[in-house]
């Protein structure tokens, strides 16, 4: 079901393109009109809490962008560059060591020039994300005939 | 409590040698983040490399790179300048990007606008150029460890 026809070159351009995403190892692996789920793999890197076995937040955060703006991506019918203006994250409970990162992100409103995304990261059980988050990307080049 | 965390703080105020504070955050590790007293203050640097950018075009760092860097600078800034005997837990976080990060070194420096028994709130600015011109500012919650 994950990634339908048409955005399969997209799913796998994406991290082929963003030389960060790639050096993570982060992959779609759903896509859809406005929506994408991410993962990336655990490594021991990640680790912001030694002690506690305890993902860095920044990981997260990097994960989240990433996918909101593929999900914006997602939104256009031909590509077009964003930039992130805003992210929000609010850290529900720790990510654990060990397990892979997934993030579902959703682009809910396209204006000419301005993404609206939120997005929900969880680990094992996405009943219980281990963060939220809302962003705002703009949309850089101006094309009159966008849909709004 | 972390017997590696206080010992690394030690050397960090007692020898200016930053580095085993950083690597007590694996991910900081990762970065590449270097950490230094600048008029008193921590003061993060983050060396440019490749693999830290998120669009080739421009090219312009990943904007999760600059918000993952943003957030370890006020872990770093905790754990340095107070008495945190673990790494500090993040309840939220929030950015603006203000212009897009260059292929050249960041710096960040966090200010601590309330330090209350459980929580701390933290404003960060990363810059590339210079101070007066950030790339992005950034709040954050985080939980100290004093309170658990």
């Amino acid at each position: 079901m994950p990634i339908p026809a048409e955005f399969e070159t997209f799913a796998r351009r994406f991290s082929e393109v963003v030389p960060y995403s790639n050096a993570c190892e982060m992959k779609i692996t759903a896509a859809g009109r406005g929506h994408v789920e991410m993962e990336l793999p655990y490594r021991d890197e990640w680790l912001g809490d030694l002690e506690r076995g305890v993902i860095h937040t920044g990981v997260i955060t990097s994960l989240v962008d990433s996918a909101s703006g593929a999900a914006v991506l997602a939104s256009f019918p031909q590509y077009e560059p964003v930039a992130t203006i805003d992210l929000r994250m609010d850290y529900l409970r720790p990510a654990l060591k060990g397990y892979t990162v997934i993030c579902r992100a959703e682009c809910y409103r396209l204006t000419r020039s301005i993404a609206f995304t939120r997005a929900t990261v969880w680990q094992t059980d996405p009943e219980r994300p281990v963060a939220l988050s809302q962003g705002v990307f703009m949309r850089s080049s101006r094309t009159p005939a966008a849909r709004t | 409590m972390s017997t590696a965390l206080l010992l690394a703080r030690q050397r960090a105020r007692n020898d200016g040698e930053f580095s085993a504070l950083v690597d007590c955050i694996p991910y900081s590790r990762y970065l590449g983040v270097e950490l230094s007293l600048h008029d008193g203050a921590p003061l993060s640097r983050l060396p440019f490399r490749p693999d830290l950018i998120g669009n080739r075009a421009l090219p312009a760092i990943h904007g999760g790179v600059t918000a993952a860097f943003m957030e370890n600078a006020a872990l770093l800034h905790l754990l340095l300048t107070g008495d945190e005997e673990r790494v500090p837990r993040s309840i939220d976080f929030s950015i603006d990007y203000l212009l897009p990060g260059r292929d050249t070194e960041c710096y960040a420096r966090c200010e601590v606008t309330r330090e209350g028994l459980r929580v701390a709130h933290c404003m960060v600015r990363c810059w590339q150029r210079s101070p007066e011109q950030p790339i992005a500012l950034a709040r954050a919650h985080f939980l100290l460890s004093a309170s658990e």
